[in-house]
């Protein structure tokens, strides 16, 4: 399978409290192909972040345990690595983009610096050649390099996504995980990212894994999607399949939530209740609460996930045409 | 029948080493009852500032305000008692803005304990009352905030809003915090307790998808100013202001088959601290001229809308 560039099979992470278990993610399985930009949404506790971090094997263990499951890069599982190997790797070939610009950074270190030592670790280069491709990189991102020696509160929210951008791409990676890049940044701030991402991206030829909770960030720049609930994928396609023929009734529900701004109706159609508790979770479908359209079986045995059209998977009984 | 509340030309400064930063700067807007104004703006646009001064908890620089007909600008300490049983404000962050010792009917009592009318048997009913009415099962009566998810912290918010029965609330970003899926569910309920209670609203967010949901009236701030005020339905549909219209473009929307064309502005908001005069969008502006470093006018284009931009003819191709 040499257009995959990242593929996760059967992934299990719980983290163990002093109280009780928590399912984080529940046999998750997911294809990056080369190129692509794959969204990954859901709410909070859905088990993003959580994958991500089980990618590049930065989960904090314990409380945090990967049960099972081969994460694949470029044909070698990452989670038989030794932790030198993963260093190489980290940063380098997978890059991650924090949530939270405003924490990601070091606040007593220089900007430049901090993407300069990113690079300094991973390629054989002199102090001034590291210095010279941070220069770079921030020219890359918009900001000018006459402000490479300032610090992280020198800057706005926007001017430091776009410096935690500028490291994780500093050291051209194939692949790159966001985690809700733009969610902290106002919206013209976030178009502005978006863009610049995309542009980005087209240049370098990465891989993007774009973590959101915002069904419009994906249909603005992913190609396909894969939305999880309580550690599961339920629905997974290419975007023009999954906003036009939604299948689960999770993602229906996530649609009807949102509030559009072409649309007249006077009301929202939200989805009722809650996530499911992560410590004790159903034995059926984990939606099978909040679900319109739950019957009996639901309740009793997961759905199995099937093939509803070419590439596009569900995870749910009704989803196969019958009844 | 004078408007519920009339806010004319307010403005607040606090002051700060650098010079006197200019939250809310010369803001006029009236609001009936049972009606919701949208404000909404980038952060740091002065829109919460805005809220908090209409209801005293900043003290005002300048401007006059009017509730129910009175003057309510400097009202004495007495005054302020009565006035803020009938505006009350649900803040945006759930997590912080619960006592995290107190217990859900505590916290929705304390307002009915401090206005001291009711016994306290009464206040207790009203409590359970107050929480059937937002959507809050007793036996959440004597959990503490942190065993509870955001949207139910919310609505203990709401609840306790709603407790003093006011005509009008601050809702600051009340769903920014929130799911979708939980999002909806508290906007619905507040929608709901309009129609019912007949509350006007002043819904502060920085979401332009949301407010058009629930506002009459929609109010774009732009550093402390009004850049552009409309009913809801003609805001989106006409903008006027380069503003709004940046603003409006830059809203990432679920839809694949009408991409629409993003306008990316240029740069961020420049400093409220001794802003320049003229219009303040003029750094970021496509459309800037020298004529925009004048003091821009607000000007009345249609009925009921009003725009702070002296070229929005020239920006629409209107022709007189």
């Amino acid at each position: 399978m040499a257009d995959n560039i990242l593929e996760i099979s059967d992934l299990v992470v719980k983290y163990h409290t002093d109280d009780a278990i928590i399912n984080a993610v529940n046999g998750i399985n997911l294809v990056v192909k080369h190129g692509e930009t794959i969204g990954l949404v859901g709410e909070t506790g859905a088990g993003k972040t959580t994958i991500a971090r089980a990618i590049l094997r930065i989960l904090q263990t314990p409380p945090a345990k990967v049960h099972g499951g081969r994460i694949v890069y470029r044909g070698e599982d990452l989670m038989t690595k030794s932790e030198a190997e993963m260093r190489k790797i980290r940063g380098n070939k997978i890059a991650m983009i924090f949530q939270d610009p405003m924490t990601a950074l070091n606040p007593i270190e220089r900007v430049g610096y901090q993407i300069a030592e990113a690079i300094g670790q991973h390629n054989k280069v002199s102090r001034a050649e590291a210095e010279e491709r941070a220069c770079d990189m921030l020219e890359m991102v918009g900001i000018s390099a006459e402000r490479y020696k300032e610090y992280p509160h020198q800057f706005s929210g926007g001017m430091k996504q776009r410096v935690v951008i500028a490291m994780a791409l500093a050291c051209n990676p194939d692949l790159l995980l966001a985690d809700e890049p733009t969610t902290a940044l106002d919206v013209t701030i976030q178009a502005q990212v978006l863009e610049m991402m995309q542009s980005l991206k087209d240049k370098l030829g990465t891989s993007v894994v774009l973590i959101t909770h915002d069904l419009g960030v994906v249909a603005d720049c992913c190609d396909s999607v894969a939305v999880a609930y309580a550690g599961e994928i339920v629905e997974y396609g290419t975007v023009e399949h999954i906003f036009k023929h939604t299948a689960h009734p999770y993602t229906n529900g996530l649609f009807g939530s949102l509030p559009r701004l072409s649309s007249k109706e006077p009301r929202l159609k939200p989805i009722k209740g809650l996530m499911p508790d992560p410590t004790r979770l159903p034995a059926g479908c984990k939606f099978y609460d909040r679900c319109p359209n739950a019957a009996e079986r639901c309740a009793a045995q997961p759905p199995e996930v099937i093939e509803i059209a070419p590439g596009h998977l569900v995870k749910c009984y009704l989803a196969g045409g019958e009844e | 029948m004078p408007a519920m509340l009339e806010v004319q030309n307010l403005k607040k400064y606090f002051k700060n080493p650098a010079g006197m930063l200019h939250a809310v700067d010369d803001v006029s807007f009236t609001l009936d009852y049972g009606q919701t104004l949208g404000v909404v703006g980038e952060s740091g646009c002065g829109k919460t500032t805005l809220g908090r001064t209409i209801l005293h908890l900043l003290d005002i620089t300048d401007g006059t305000m009017f509730f129910e007909g009175r003057d309510i600008t400097n009202p004495k300490k007495k005054e302020l008692v009565t006035l803020h049983e009938q505006m009350q404000l649900i803040f945006q962050d759930p997590y912080s803005s619960l006592n995290p010792r107190m217990s859900v009917s505590e916290t929705i009592m304390e307002p009915l304990i401090v206005q001291g009318i009711m016994k306290k048997a009464e206040i207790r009913a009203e409590a359970r009352r107050l929480m059937d009415t937002v959507g809050l099962a007793a036996r959440f009566e004597n959990s503490y905030p942190h065993e509870l998810d955001g949207g139910r912290r919310q609505r203990i918010g709401v609840a306790r809003a709603l407790a003093l029965k006011p005509k009008f609330i601050v809702c600051d970003e009340p769903v920014s915090a929130l799911d979708v899926s939980i999002q909806a569910q508290i906007i619905n309920l507040m929608l709901d307790l309009q129609d019912e209670l007949k509350l006007a609203y002043m819904f502060v967010t920085h979401d332009l998808s949301v407010v058009k949901y629930i506002s009459n009236d929609i109010m774009v701030m732009y550093l402390g100013q009004m850049a552009e005020k409309a009913p809801s339905d003609e805001l989106f549909d006409k903008p006027m202001h380069p503003y709004t219209k940046a603003l409006l473009s830059a809203i990432p929307e679920p839809d694949i088959d009408n991409k629409k064309k993003r306008i990316i502005m240029q740069g961020e908001l420049s400093s409220p601290v001794n802003p320049r005069p003229g219009c303040r969008f003029m750094p970021r502006c496509q459309y800037a001229t020298d004529a925009c470093n004048a003091t821009q006018v607000i000007e009345e284009c249609y009925p009921g809308h009003f725009v702070s931009c002296c070229r929005y003819k020239e920006v629409n191709n209107i022709t007189d």
